[in-house]
Protein backbone atom coordinates (compact mmCIF):
# COMPACT_ATOMS: atom_id res chain seq x y z
CA UNK A 1 0.00 0.00 0.00
CA UNK A 2 1.04 3.57 -1.12
CA UNK A 3 1.74 6.55 0.89
CA UNK A 4 -0.16 9.47 -0.42
CA UNK A 5 -0.34 12.70 0.67
CA UNK A 6 -3.14 14.58 2.42
CA UNK A 7 -3.44 18.43 2.70
CA UNK A 8 -5.09 19.79 5.72
CA UNK A 9 -8.42 21.50 5.08
CA UNK A 10 -9.59 22.36 8.48
CA UNK A 11 -8.29 22.47 12.36
CA UNK A 12 -10.75 21.95 15.37
CA UNK A 13 -10.08 21.60 18.79
CA UNK A 14 -12.27 19.54 19.95
CA UNK A 15 -10.97 19.40 23.62
CA UNK A 16 -7.98 21.43 25.04
CA UNK A 17 -6.04 18.01 24.60
CA UNK A 18 -7.53 17.23 21.54
CA UNK A 19 -8.18 18.28 17.80
CA UNK A 20 -9.80 17.13 14.69
CA UNK A 21 -7.62 17.41 11.62
CA UNK A 22 -9.43 17.43 7.94
CA UNK A 23 -7.62 16.11 5.21
CA UNK A 24 -8.17 16.38 1.86
CA UNK A 25 -6.39 13.59 0.00
CA UNK A 26 -6.09 13.27 -3.99
CA UNK A 27 -7.08 9.67 -5.28
CA UNK A 28 -8.70 8.16 -1.91
CA UNK A 29 -10.21 5.11 -2.88
CA UNK A 30 -12.62 5.83 0.47
CA UNK A 31 -12.98 3.69 3.77
CA UNK A 32 -15.04 2.45 5.57
CA UNK A 33 -15.96 3.03 9.35
CA UNK A 34 -13.78 1.85 12.25
CA UNK A 35 -10.83 1.73 9.90
CA UNK A 36 -7.36 3.51 10.49
CA UNK A 37 -4.66 4.90 8.75
CA UNK A 38 -0.87 5.66 9.56
CA UNK A 39 0.33 9.27 9.11
CA UNK A 40 4.34 9.24 8.90
CA UNK A 41 5.93 12.49 9.55
CA UNK A 42 10.23 12.63 8.26
CA UNK A 43 12.58 15.63 9.87
CA UNK A 44 14.81 17.37 7.24
CA UNK A 45 17.38 14.58 8.57
CA UNK A 46 15.16 11.96 7.60
CA UNK A 47 14.14 10.57 10.70
CA UNK A 48 10.60 9.60 10.38
CA UNK A 49 7.92 8.46 12.64
CA UNK A 50 4.63 6.52 11.63
CA UNK A 51 1.66 6.35 14.03
CA UNK A 52 -2.20 5.05 13.76
CA UNK A 53 -4.68 7.07 13.66
CA UNK A 54 -8.56 6.29 13.68
CA UNK A 55 -10.66 7.61 11.18
CA UNK A 56 -13.47 10.20 12.91
CA UNK A 57 -15.41 10.59 9.17
CA UNK A 58 -17.88 8.54 7.52
CA UNK A 59 -17.16 7.20 3.83
CA UNK A 60 -17.33 9.71 1.21
CA UNK A 61 -16.24 9.94 -2.52
CA UNK A 62 -14.76 13.80 -2.01
CA UNK A 63 -11.84 12.31 -0.86
CA UNK A 64 -12.21 13.69 2.69
CA UNK A 65 -10.17 12.33 5.60
CA UNK A 66 -10.84 13.41 9.36
CA UNK A 67 -8.72 12.17 12.06
CA UNK A 68 -9.13 13.60 15.94
CA UNK A 69 -6.05 13.50 17.79
CA UNK A 70 -5.41 13.27 21.70
CA UNK A 71 -1.99 15.02 22.39
CA UNK A 72 -0.22 12.93 24.79
CA UNK A 73 2.49 14.86 26.92
CA UNK A 74 5.08 12.61 26.20
CA UNK A 75 4.51 12.40 22.71
CA UNK A 76 6.68 12.25 19.75
CA UNK A 77 3.99 13.01 17.09
CA UNK A 78 0.47 14.01 18.77
CA UNK A 79 2.01 17.31 19.96
CA UNK A 80 3.01 18.58 16.87
CA UNK A 81 -0.50 17.34 14.86
CA UNK A 82 -2.48 19.07 17.70
CA UNK A 83 -0.45 22.00 18.11
CA UNK A 84 1.62 23.04 15.10
CA UNK A 85 0.18 21.57 12.19
CA UNK A 86 -2.04 24.36 10.17
CA UNK A 87 -4.11 24.87 7.11
CA UNK A 88 -2.28 24.44 3.74
CA UNK A 89 0.68 21.70 5.28
CA UNK A 90 1.00 17.88 4.23
CA UNK A 91 0.92 15.27 5.71
CA UNK A 92 1.56 11.66 4.53
CA UNK A 93 -0.87 8.74 4.48
CA UNK A 94 -1.08 5.25 4.37
CA UNK A 95 -4.66 3.99 4.31
CA UNK A 96 -7.62 3.47 4.57
CA UNK A 97 -6.08 0.16 7.03
CA UNK A 98 -8.10 -2.90 8.56
CA UNK A 99 -11.10 -4.69 7.80
CA UNK A 100 -11.90 -6.38 11.17
CA UNK A 101 -13.01 -3.45 13.34
CA UNK A 102 -15.30 -2.25 10.75
CA UNK A 103 -19.39 -1.61 10.78
CA UNK A 104 -20.71 -1.48 7.02
CA UNK A 105 -24.27 -0.40 6.48
CA UNK A 106 -25.38 -4.06 4.70
CA UNK A 107 -25.77 -5.02 8.83
CA UNK A 108 -28.55 -5.28 10.30
CA UNK A 109 -27.91 -6.17 14.29
CA UNK A 110 -28.11 -4.05 17.20
CA UNK A 111 -24.96 -2.40 17.72
CA UNK A 112 -23.33 -1.91 21.09
CA UNK A 113 -20.48 0.83 21.00
CA UNK A 114 -18.21 1.08 23.83
CA UNK A 115 -15.62 4.05 23.85
CA UNK A 116 -13.03 4.83 26.63
CA UNK A 117 -11.51 8.28 26.17
CA UNK A 118 -10.38 8.95 22.22
CA UNK A 119 -11.41 5.37 21.63
CA UNK A 120 -14.81 7.28 20.34
CA UNK A 121 -13.04 8.31 16.91
CA UNK A 122 -13.87 4.95 14.87
CA UNK A 123 -17.14 4.61 16.94
CA UNK A 124 -18.34 8.17 15.68
CA UNK A 125 -17.63 7.27 12.11
CA UNK A 126 -19.81 3.82 12.71
CA UNK A 127 -22.31 6.19 13.44
CA UNK A 128 -21.94 8.77 10.92
CA UNK A 129 -21.35 6.58 8.85
CA UNK A 130 -25.17 5.07 9.74
CA UNK A 131 -26.74 8.30 9.28
CA UNK A 132 -24.94 9.23 5.93
CA UNK A 133 -26.58 5.96 4.40
CA UNK A 134 -29.69 6.43 5.92
CA UNK A 135 -29.75 3.22 8.07
CA UNK A 136 -32.01 3.09 10.92
CA UNK A 137 -30.39 -0.26 12.53
CA UNK A 138 -30.41 0.14 16.53
CA UNK A 139 -27.46 1.62 17.63
CA UNK A 140 -26.46 2.09 21.65
CA UNK A 141 -23.10 4.24 22.57
CA UNK A 142 -21.73 3.93 26.35
CA UNK A 143 -18.69 6.60 25.98
CA UNK A 144 -17.07 6.15 29.11
CA UNK A 145 -14.80 9.72 29.48
CA UNK A 146 -12.89 11.07 32.52
CA UNK A 147 -14.62 14.31 32.99
CA UNK A 148 -17.60 16.07 30.87
CA UNK A 149 -14.90 18.40 29.24
CA UNK A 150 -13.35 15.75 27.72
CA UNK A 151 -16.39 14.75 25.95
CA UNK A 152 -15.26 14.88 21.83
CA UNK A 153 -17.90 15.76 19.19
CA UNK A 154 -20.09 16.87 22.35
CA UNK A 155 -22.91 19.03 20.26
CA UNK A 156 -23.20 16.56 17.26
CA UNK A 157 -23.79 13.73 20.03
CA UNK A 158 -26.15 15.59 21.50
CA UNK A 159 -28.37 16.06 18.13
CA UNK A 160 -27.51 12.52 16.92
CA UNK A 161 -29.39 11.33 20.30
CA UNK A 162 -32.39 13.96 20.33
CA UNK A 163 -33.10 12.71 16.84
CA UNK A 164 -35.57 10.35 15.60
CA UNK A 165 -34.26 6.81 14.48
CA UNK A 166 -31.85 7.84 17.53
CA UNK A 167 -28.65 6.59 18.92
CA UNK A 168 -28.86 5.87 22.13
CA UNK A 169 -26.50 7.93 24.24
CA UNK A 170 -25.16 7.08 27.62
CA UNK A 171 -21.71 9.24 29.46
CA UNK A 172 -20.46 7.20 32.24
CA UNK A 173 -17.63 9.76 33.76
CA UNK A 174 -14.61 8.18 35.64
CA UNK A 175 -13.18 11.44 37.70
CA UNK A 176 -16.13 13.87 37.47
CA UNK A 177 -19.44 14.66 36.67
CA UNK A 178 -21.53 17.00 35.96
CA UNK A 179 -24.29 19.16 39.10
CA UNK A 180 -26.69 16.52 39.64
CA UNK A 181 -25.43 13.44 37.88
CA UNK A 182 -27.46 10.29 39.30
CA UNK A 183 -23.71 8.15 39.43
CA UNK A 184 -20.94 8.85 41.12
CA UNK A 185 -17.47 9.09 38.95
CA UNK A 186 -16.11 5.56 38.34
CA UNK A 187 -15.35 3.08 36.06
CA UNK A 188 -17.67 0.61 33.90
CA UNK A 189 -18.72 -1.68 35.90
CA UNK A 190 -21.05 -4.57 35.59
CA UNK A 191 -24.22 -2.62 36.60
CA UNK A 192 -23.41 0.07 34.18
CA UNK A 193 -23.11 -2.60 31.30
CA UNK A 194 -26.44 -4.76 32.39
CA UNK A 195 -28.33 -0.90 32.58
CA UNK A 196 -27.39 0.45 29.47
CA UNK A 197 -26.34 -2.11 26.96
CA UNK A 198 -28.02 -4.27 24.72
CA UNK A 199 -29.78 -7.27 26.25
CA UNK A 200 -27.20 -10.20 24.97
CA UNK A 201 -30.54 -12.32 23.87
CA UNK A 202 -30.44 -9.52 21.36
CA UNK A 203 -26.92 -10.94 20.34
CA UNK A 204 -25.63 -7.03 19.52
CA UNK A 205 -22.38 -6.69 17.73
CA UNK A 206 -20.09 -5.06 20.07
CA UNK A 207 -17.11 -2.52 19.08
CA UNK A 208 -14.78 -1.68 22.33
CA UNK A 209 -12.48 0.69 21.77
CA UNK A 210 -9.93 2.71 24.23
CA UNK A 211 -6.66 1.87 26.19
CA UNK A 212 -5.64 -1.84 26.57
CA UNK A 213 -6.80 -2.05 30.31
CA UNK A 214 -10.20 -0.54 28.90
CA UNK A 215 -10.91 -3.01 26.84
CA UNK A 216 -9.92 -5.80 28.60
CA UNK A 217 -12.15 -5.38 31.67
CA UNK A 218 -15.03 -4.12 29.44
CA UNK A 219 -14.98 -7.35 26.85
CA UNK A 220 -14.83 -9.45 30.29
CA UNK A 221 -18.16 -7.12 31.75
CA UNK A 222 -19.87 -7.74 28.18
CA UNK A 223 -18.71 -11.57 28.23
CA UNK A 224 -20.35 -11.85 31.97
CA UNK A 225 -23.58 -10.34 30.62
CA UNK A 226 -23.56 -13.02 28.72
CA UNK A 227 -22.53 -11.31 25.00
CA UNK A 228 -20.70 -13.87 22.81
CA UNK A 229 -16.71 -13.66 22.41
CA UNK A 230 -16.96 -13.75 19.13
CA UNK A 231 -19.19 -11.02 18.88
CA UNK A 232 -16.78 -8.38 20.54
CA UNK A 233 -14.68 -6.72 18.15
CA UNK A 234 -12.11 -4.49 19.90
CA UNK A 235 -9.15 -1.78 19.22
CA UNK A 236 -6.96 -1.27 21.72
CA UNK A 237 -4.81 2.17 22.35
CA UNK A 238 -2.35 0.55 24.48
CA UNK A 239 -1.32 1.30 28.17
CA UNK A 240 -1.08 5.28 28.01
CA UNK A 241 -4.39 5.93 26.82
CA UNK A 242 -3.62 7.10 23.14
CA UNK A 243 -1.08 6.67 20.28
CA UNK A 244 1.81 8.87 20.93
CA UNK B 1 -0.95 -16.49 30.19
CA UNK B 2 -2.06 -12.73 30.86
CA UNK B 3 -0.27 -9.61 30.32
CA UNK B 4 -0.53 -7.35 33.59
CA UNK B 5 0.60 -4.45 31.85
CA UNK B 6 -1.47 -4.37 29.07
CA UNK B 7 1.81 -3.09 26.70
CA UNK B 8 0.01 -4.80 23.60
CA UNK B 9 -2.28 -3.15 20.82
CA UNK B 10 -4.63 -5.30 18.57
CA UNK B 11 -3.04 -7.53 15.65
CA UNK B 12 -5.43 -4.95 13.79
CA UNK B 13 -2.97 -2.16 14.11
CA UNK B 14 -0.21 -4.16 12.16
CA UNK B 15 -2.34 -4.05 8.83
CA UNK B 16 -0.32 -1.03 7.63
CA UNK B 17 3.01 -3.04 7.95
CA UNK B 18 1.57 -6.00 6.93
CA UNK B 19 0.25 -4.08 3.47
CA UNK B 20 3.94 -3.58 2.61
CA UNK B 21 4.38 -7.61 1.99
CA UNK B 22 0.81 -9.06 1.07
CA UNK B 23 -1.38 -8.07 -1.33
CA UNK B 24 -5.09 -8.56 0.66
CA UNK B 25 -5.33 -7.66 4.27
CA UNK B 26 -4.41 -10.56 6.18
CA UNK B 27 -5.35 -9.29 9.86
CA UNK B 28 -8.81 -10.59 8.31
CA UNK B 29 -7.23 -13.69 7.63
CA UNK B 30 -8.08 -16.59 10.47
CA UNK B 31 -4.64 -18.00 11.75
CA UNK B 32 -4.48 -21.33 13.95
CA UNK B 33 -1.95 -21.18 16.94
CA UNK B 34 0.70 -23.78 16.23
CA UNK B 35 1.23 -24.02 19.97
CA UNK B 36 -2.20 -24.27 21.43
CA UNK B 37 -4.68 -24.63 18.15
CA UNK B 38 -6.81 -21.90 19.23
CA UNK B 39 -8.03 -19.91 15.81
CA UNK B 40 -9.16 -16.44 15.38
CA UNK B 41 -8.60 -13.80 13.13
CA UNK B 42 -5.15 -12.13 13.24
CA UNK B 43 -6.84 -8.55 13.86
CA UNK B 44 -7.73 -10.61 17.47
CA UNK B 45 -4.35 -11.24 18.20
CA UNK B 46 -1.93 -9.40 20.87
CA UNK B 47 0.36 -7.12 18.85
CA UNK B 48 3.72 -5.65 20.73
CA UNK B 49 5.63 -3.09 18.79
CA UNK B 50 8.03 -1.24 20.97
CA UNK B 51 10.85 -3.61 19.69
CA UNK B 52 12.75 -3.37 16.37
CA UNK B 53 9.85 -4.80 14.43
CA UNK B 54 6.47 -6.37 15.64
CA UNK B 55 5.02 -9.40 17.21
CA UNK B 56 1.71 -10.44 17.05
CA UNK B 57 1.20 -13.45 19.87
CA UNK B 58 -2.12 -16.00 20.41
CA UNK B 59 -4.50 -14.18 22.56
CA UNK B 60 -4.96 -17.47 24.08
CA UNK B 61 -1.81 -18.75 25.18
CA UNK B 62 0.71 -16.04 23.97
CA UNK B 63 2.88 -17.65 21.57
CA UNK B 64 4.34 -15.73 19.52
CA UNK B 65 2.22 -15.97 15.90
CA UNK B 66 3.93 -13.98 13.38
CA UNK B 67 7.27 -12.08 13.64
CA UNK B 68 8.07 -8.71 10.75
CA UNK B 69 11.20 -7.27 11.37
CA UNK B 70 12.93 -4.34 9.31
CA UNK B 71 16.58 -4.68 9.00
CA UNK B 72 18.30 -2.08 6.67
CA UNK B 73 16.96 -2.76 3.47
CA UNK B 74 15.26 -6.03 4.19
CA UNK B 75 12.29 -7.12 5.99
CA UNK B 76 11.94 -10.52 7.43
CA UNK B 77 8.92 -12.70 8.03
CA UNK B 78 8.71 -15.33 10.44
CA UNK B 79 5.27 -16.96 10.18
CA UNK B 80 6.13 -20.26 11.70
CA UNK B 81 3.76 -19.91 14.99
CA UNK B 82 0.82 -20.73 12.74
CA UNK B 83 -0.09 -24.08 11.45
CA UNK B 84 -2.29 -22.09 8.83
CA UNK B 85 -3.63 -18.81 7.54
CA UNK B 86 -6.92 -18.92 6.00
CA UNK B 87 -7.83 -15.94 4.06
CA UNK B 88 -11.34 -15.00 2.21
CA UNK B 89 -10.57 -14.93 -1.77
CA UNK B 90 -13.50 -14.03 -2.92
CA UNK B 91 -11.95 -11.00 -3.72
CA UNK B 92 -8.73 -11.77 -4.58
CA UNK B 93 -9.15 -10.87 -7.92
CA UNK B 94 -10.15 -7.06 -7.84
CA UNK B 95 -7.58 -6.92 -4.60
CA UNK B 96 -4.54 -7.58 -6.23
Amino acid sequence: MMWRAGTVVALHDETPTARTITLQVADWPSHVAGQHVDVRLTAPDGYSAVRSYSIASPPNAEGRVELTVERLSDGEVSPYLTQELAVGDRLELRGPIGGWFVWQSRQAEPIQLIAGGSGIVPLMAMIRSRASAGSTEPFRLLYSVREPGAVFYRDELQAISDGVDSVTLTYAYTRAIPRGWPRPPGRIDASVIAETTWPSKLIPTCYVCGPTSFVESTAALLVGCGNRPDKIRTERFGPTGGRK
Amino acid sequence: MSSPNYDYLDGNAAAGELSRVFAVDITTATGRCAECGTTKCLAEAHLYMHGPGLVARCPACEHVLLRLVNVREHMFLDVRGMTYLCLDASHSEEAS
